[in-house]
């Protein structure tokens, strides 16, 4: 029994992110974090492992800064770290994500489940999850809040997923890639144990030959980042008695069409 | 642009990612809890310490054997310097008295079972201790206290009081500087293990205080409080030196939260002064205050480079003279710039640094103690004279 748990260094969220100059995304000298959701997902990799008696695996996509997410995993008490790299995979590519992470696992083999937190905070994305799912013919769990009961012997999950308008319980078959919410638990802090044994860990690096894996052509061209245009904002103080100013400020709100 | 320290180079990834991770639990554990705790006066740290035991975070540099990390000293700097981050200076005190202050003379001298039985649990977070050494007639003379253990058999029998103990309301256990033997002077005291559950123990009084209001300080009596002989950290009549070596560490940690927590709150105060508008232009605008927050952060980094050469004396081992030396520095210096520190900042917040709830006012109210507690800037005066032999022959 094996857990499979994605992750990846993104900037810390209290750093300024911004396009420079030359058009590349830059954080100033801001450390970068674990991303953030995904701290969840760690943690209930930990947590499964545990319960279902097996070991759990963090991996993740793209260069060498990604290590720090990596080392952070294995100091919270994943079992073992392995970085994706390679010159021809672009990890922001969904598709070409999915199609080496897919690889990835198939490789590790006797995996039930894997778990990816809901989204990156830097990207914004989550395609590459669900794609995953596709590659590897599982079915896709989102937006889980709670695991109910996972049965290893009989291969079965049942999971309470949440949405906007409610919560929702349903039961699957494993494997199954599920994306949890920040609701599932509480992460735990790297212990000094943790720390010790990440920072004396090397963590192997697979490239797509590894992994006997080939991309498919891309989907996807960035072209360009922008930084968000600048706001002109125009303060207006409204005068008058409270009746008055609320009166006028009706008046304004039809007339701008907010109301 | 942001004023960043000298790389240091003694700090390697594993120490960063060791502050990655108490930075954090500062954030989520300690610091939206602070405002409760200074307001009760006193903080949950059965709790807390249980928090921190689990991570490892409380016996840094005890041996393995007893449940501690075996760690370089690098680490009790990262941890000094982000409990510093706390929001209340009680709560570092509440640390570092369970972690550098009781405990360092029993890791050293105390026996095997001895440690196991109370070392062990403190390093776990599972009980609470407390050193017990200042008196109600004597603080700076140590020498001076008058707490007796008499033998009795296998016990000794202590009757006495101890003033101004920290975590003493709550503690499980006392590292209890007290007299074992007939006299006066340095001679004939001893440092003993007192639970804090045996009869003829109280606490007398919970004290009220200026500041660190976070931590519960208490006056402890002791009326015929009977302990085996085998709760004495290492040979009898050698209290006094366990305890003059168990305040380097003391002194030293003590130097390195507040010269963090100084440069915490000159970095604070820049923001604000950036913010905050007089005469149609930012404080900060003012020469005056860019320089004197400058001038502060000059005698913040050289204060902070002297604690680190006295950790790196430590780390390596050096002679105990040289460390007691360089610790009684770095405490002088650091009490001092605190204050400075605190009565600069607070002016520039003008009448908001004045307003109860503000951090600067806590900060103002906290930092005085530094140059009081754990021997006060003229005891350091006088060790500093003293090893450098100033004393007519
Ligand atoms: C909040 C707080 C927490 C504390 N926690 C603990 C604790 O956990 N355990 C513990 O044992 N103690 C604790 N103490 C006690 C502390 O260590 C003493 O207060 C300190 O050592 C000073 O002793 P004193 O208060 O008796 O001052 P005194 O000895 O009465 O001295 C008063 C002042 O006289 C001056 N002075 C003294 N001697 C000389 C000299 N030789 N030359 C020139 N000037 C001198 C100094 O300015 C000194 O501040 C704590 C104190 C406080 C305030």
């Amino acid at each position: 029994m094996h857990v499979v748990v994605f992750t990846r260094s993104t900037p810390d969220t209290a750093a300024k992110v911004e396009v420079d100059g030359s058009g590349a995304v830059i954080w100033g000298n801001a450390a970068t974090v674990v991303n953030p959701w995904d701290e969840y997902a760690l943690e209930e990799a930990i947590v499964q492992a545990k319960n279902g008696g097996g070991k759990a695996t963090v991996i993740a996509l793209g260069g060498e800064m990604h290590n720090d997410a990596l080392k952070h995993s294995l100091a919270m008490g994943l079992d073992e770290a392995i970085r994706i790299d390679d010159p021809e995979l672009d990890p922001t590519d969904s598709l070409a994500y999915a199609t080496a992470a897919a690889a990835a696992v198939n490789k590790i083999g006797d995996v039930d489940l894997v778990i990816f937190g809901k989204e990156s905070v830097d990207v914004g994305t989550d395609q590459h999850t669900y794609m995953l799912a596709r590659k590897l013919g599982w079915t896709m769990l989102s937006y889980v809040s709670k695991i109910l009961e996972v049965d290893y012997a009989a291969k079965t999950i049942k999971v309470e997923k949440m949405y906007e308008q409610g919560k929702q319980v349903v039961t699957s078959k494993l494997p199954a890639v599920i994306s949890v919410m920040k609701e599932i638990n509480e992460p735990r802090y790297p212990s000094f144990i943790g720390i010790r044994k990440a920072g004396k860990a090397t963590i192997p690096v697979w490239s797509l030959a590894d992994l006997g894996a080939s991309l498919p052509d891309k989907k996807v061209d960035v072209l360009a980042f922008n930084n968000p245009p600048t706001k002109d904002v125009v303060v207006e103080m409204i005068e008058g008695e409270p009746e008055e100013q609320a009166a006028k400020l009706v008046d304004k709100l039809l007339e701008e069409k907010v109301l | 642009m942001v004023l960043q320290a000298v790389p240091q180079t003694r700090f390697t990834e594993e120490h960063e990612m060791f502050r990655k991770s108490v930075r954090a639990f500062v954030e989520k554990e300690i610091r939206p809890y602070v405002d409760e705790w200074e307001e009760q006066e006193i903080a949950p740290l059965h709790d807390l310490f249980k928090k921190m035991g689990d991570l490892g975070f409380l016996g840094l540099n005890y041996p393995e054997e007893y449940g501690g990390a075996g760690a370089d000293i690098w680490y009790t700097v990262v941890l000094a310097e982000e409990l510093a981050r706390a929001g209340a200076a009680g709560i570092p005190m509440a640390v570092f008295v369970q972690t550098d202050m009781a405990t360092p003379a029993l890791a050293k001298h105390g026996s095997h079972e001895l440690k196991q039985k109370y070392l062990t649990p403190a390093i776990r977070g599972e009980m609470v201790c407390a050193i017990a050494v200042t008196e109600p007639n004597a603080g700076s003379d140590v020498a001076g206290i008058q707490t007796r253990a008499e033998r009795d058999g296998d016990e000794y029998v202590i009757n006495g009081s101890k003033m101004y103990i920290t975590n003493g309301t709550q503690a499980d256990w006392l590292c209890l500087l007290a007299r074992t033997s007939p006299g006066e002077g340095y001679q004939g005291m001893s440092l003993i293990i007192v639970p804090t559950n045996l009869p003829g123990f109280s606490v007398s009084k919970k004290l009220k205080k200026l500041g660190n209001h976070s931590s519960d300080t208490a006056v402890l009596s002791f009326e015929n409080v009977r302990v085996p002989v085998s709760n004495r950290i290492g040979e009898e009549g050698m209290g006094f030196y366990y305890q003059m070596e168990q305040f380097q560490v003391e002194r030293l940690v003590g130097a390195l939260g507040g010269v963090a927590g100084a440069e915490y709150t000159v970095r604070d105060t820049i923001k604000y002064c950036q913010e905050r508008k007089a005469f149609g232009k930012p404080l900060i605008a003012n020469q005056w205050i860019q320089f004197k927050l400058a001038e502060l952060l000059t005698e913040i980094e050289a204060a902070k480079q002297l604690n680190y050469s006295c950790a790196a004396l430590i780390e390596a081992g050096a002679d105990g003279m040289e460390i007691t030396r360089i610790a009684s520095m770095c405490k002088l210096k650091a009490g001092r710039l605190m204050r400075e520190v605190a009565d600069t900042c607070l002016q520039f917040y003008g009448g908001m640094g004045y307003m109860e709830e503000t951090p600067i006012s806590r900060y103002f109210r906290d930092a005085r103690l530094t140059s009081i507690g754990g021997g006060a800037d003229e005891i350091m005066l006088g060790i500093i004279a003293k090893l450098e032999n100033m004393n007519p022959r």
